[in-house]
């Protein structure tokens, strides 16, 4: 990959969709403040008079606020294309869905590549390390700026999830309801163990100089490859890694007693890494990861999960996948304890797949049709009907 | 995808397609333990099925009315029609909910599947004000029979399960479950005995023709004698 192509050199501003720079700073929870700073977001449909029918969508890992559109780089189609339009599950003739890239991103919303104005350099390792709840006290900036006092619904899945229970427990009133999808309260001790695996990975190439490689012209694309390779494995199942390769051989007809990649398995993260070093960038990934695997609402509130919920509570639909590991079935059920502890209005499902972790990524016609019926439902309590259309 | 019953009123009525639980269409037990219940009230449904209770329940009586399920296909059948309804059991997931979280909680024909069919009684004393439960008598004359004169583990309409792959693990009589109630010390508020066709009897719950007569119990508990 040449450098010119790296995601790092992208001028600022040069994104597809709305920007939005906050000039109050942002108080971060290693208390230091930041900015101003600047909000890369997606808007789909329209806000109703009422300001009552705004779904904020929040992105996983490595997702980004595209939920809907072309990727910018890659050209791919949304990530939850699939979901988002007229009539669909994510009905954007009866919502606006608002998707933010996260503070500490790389896709136009400040994070370590951008200009650090004390330097005139990329950030890089002066970024200041985040949280989730500072992911979402910035996505409230920009709620407060599109003048939405309540949230029809925070919606996401994996870091998504962490982001719309940070919103539910940090922002009770600002929220209508939320649906954490494949998600937990805390990250596991298994998941801060992959995520370390992925962060030697970047930090050992020699081309991440120490977090400076933009400054220097470099790329530590091979790490980060890496570190995305092994995560990989993790959002899948071995019953779907099984499914789609077993012991498949890549486009030969037996082993060739050498580190090629002989297997198609092989062949495929090979492919799934080194396509997502064109998009990512490797301190993005350092810091996103770190937030991840610093939340712990529990910890937030006494080592209580019950206490992180105290007071009003938004309605909730928690949803689980049957083969997803890494956010295994128990960490939901964890978290409707909790919420069953405080009364809250909850609807859990546990979605049978073997897509592993992706799963809610992907064509899972039970996690559309929970979805559909849960925010049908919290509509009409709400009063959020469809827009009239002709002919529609 | 088609609409149900558990779209509030308003907006059922919109849609041509007919509500699947229309007042008349709930299953007759189910619908004697809806009239036992007060509008506007906190409900919770354990063993709630497809949630046809909850939501002739939302819509009719404007209940708040939360489920919990044990199958996949019920839960998600309730939470795609817009019902609160979480995965989980009697057994198991009634603990976390605080003391008197509920105006009522109702255990309709699940009693007889749960492991430990009085601690999840207690369970239902302490987190609802009232409870009602309903199971099926395993006393009904024609269990009786079937067992006396075809030696066979008895196959009802209620009771449709072979021996080998039935959940009910905790059979009992309208007379045992009268005996435990006693034994926990909660007060019966109120007591049904209904006949095959889901008719209740005038009976009284703690006399023998009732526990031969009837094909299943229905009882309003309330509070444990010890509380107060």
């Amino acid at each position: 990959m040449s450098i010119l192509t790296a995601p790092g050199v992208r001028p600022r501003g040069d994104w597809p969709g709305h920007s939005l720079v906050v000039d109050e700073k942002l108080t971060l929870d290693c208390a230091v403040e930041l900015g101003p700073f600047t909000i890369a977001y997606q808007t789909y449909g329209t806000l109703n008079p009422e300001r009552s029918n705004a779904i904020l969508i929040c992105h996983a890992l490595t997702g980004d606020q595209y939920v809907a559109d072309p990727h910018p780089i890659t050209g791919n189609p949304g990530w939850w294309k699939t979901l988002v339009g007229p009539g669909g599950v994510l009905d954007t003739d009866r919502y606006f869905l608002i998707c933010a890239n996260v503070v500490g991103g790389c896709m136009g919303t400040t994070g370590p590549k951008e200009i650090n104005p004390a330097t005139g350099e990329p950030w890089a390792l002066d970024f200041p390390v985040l949280t989730i709840r500072d992911m979402v006290q910035a996505q409230k900036r920009l709620i407060d700026h599109l003048d939405i006092d309540q949230l029809f619904c925070v919606i996401g899945g994996s870091m998504g999830a962490m982001q719309a229970l940070q919103w539910a427990s940090t922002y009770p009133d600002s929220v209508f309801a939320a649906v954490p999808i494949a998600g937990a309260a805390r990250h596991s001790a298994q998941n801060i163990a992959f995520h370390e695996v992925g962060r030697q990975a970047i930090m050992a190439d020699p081309d991440w100089c120490g977090g400076r490689y933009l400054s220097l012209g470099r790329n530590p694309s091979r790490g980060l490859a890496v570190a995305r390779m092994a995560a990989h494995i993790t959002y899948l199942s071995e019953a779907a890694l099984h499914r789609k390769f077993g012991r498949n051989l890549q486009d030969r007809r037996a082993v060739t007693y050498g580190f090629d990649a002989d297997f198609q398995v092989e062949s495929y993260l090979r492919h799934q890494g080194s396509t997502f070093v064109d998009r990512f960038d490797a301190n993005s990934y350092l810091y996103i990861t770190r937030a991840m695997d610093y939340f712990d609402l529990a910890a937030e509130h006494g080592g209580s999960l019950p206490a992180a919920f105290a007071g009003r509570q938004p309605r909730f639909c928690l949803i689980s996948f049957t083969s997803d590991w890494l956010f295994p079935t128990a960490e939901s059920r964890a978290l409707v304890h909790a919420l069953n502890a405080v009364a809250a209005n909850v609807s859990f499902v546990e979605i049978e797949t073997d897509k592993g972790h992706d799963a809610f990524l992907l064509h899972e016609p039970e996690l559309f049709a929970t979805l559909r019926g849960f925010l049908t439902g919290c509509a009409e309590h709400r009063g959020v009907t469809r827009f009239w259309r002709s002919g529609g | 995808m088609s609409r149900s019953a558990a779209l509030p009123i308003e907006v059922a009525a919109r849609h041509e397609t007919p509500v699947t639980a229309a007042p008349d269409e709930l299953r007759s037990d189910l619908r004697l333990i809806a009239d036992m219940i007060e509008p506007g009230t906190r409900v919770l449904d354990i063993g709630c099925g497809d949630g046809a209770l909850l939501a002739y329940l939302a819509r009719v009586k404007a209940v708040d009315a939360r489920g919990i399920e044990l199958s996949q296909s019920g839960v998600n059948a309730g939470v795609r029609h817009g019902l609160s309804v979480i995965q989980g059991d009697a057994d198991r997931d009634l603990e976390a909910f605080p003391n008197g979280a509920f105006d009522v909680v109702v255990l309709s024909q699940t009693l007889q599947a749960t492991r430990q069919p009085r601690l999840v009684l207690e369970e239902l004393l302490r987190i609802g004000k009232r409870a009602i439960v309903s199971f099926p008598n395993f006393g009904f004359w024609r269990v009786r029979l079937s067992l006396f004169f075809r030696g066979r583990m008895p196959v009802t309409e209620i009771l449709d399960n072979s021996w080998y792959d039935t959940p009910n693990i905790h059979l009992c009589t309208i007379r045992d479950f009268v005996v435990m109630c006693d034994e926990i010390g909660t007060r019966i508020e109120r007591s049904l005995t209904l006949d095959r066709h889901g008719r209740p009897y005038a009976l009284d719950p703690r006399g023998g023709l009732a526990n031969l007569l009837a094909e299943q119990g229905v009882f309003v508990l309330s509070g444990r004698m010890d509380d107060r």
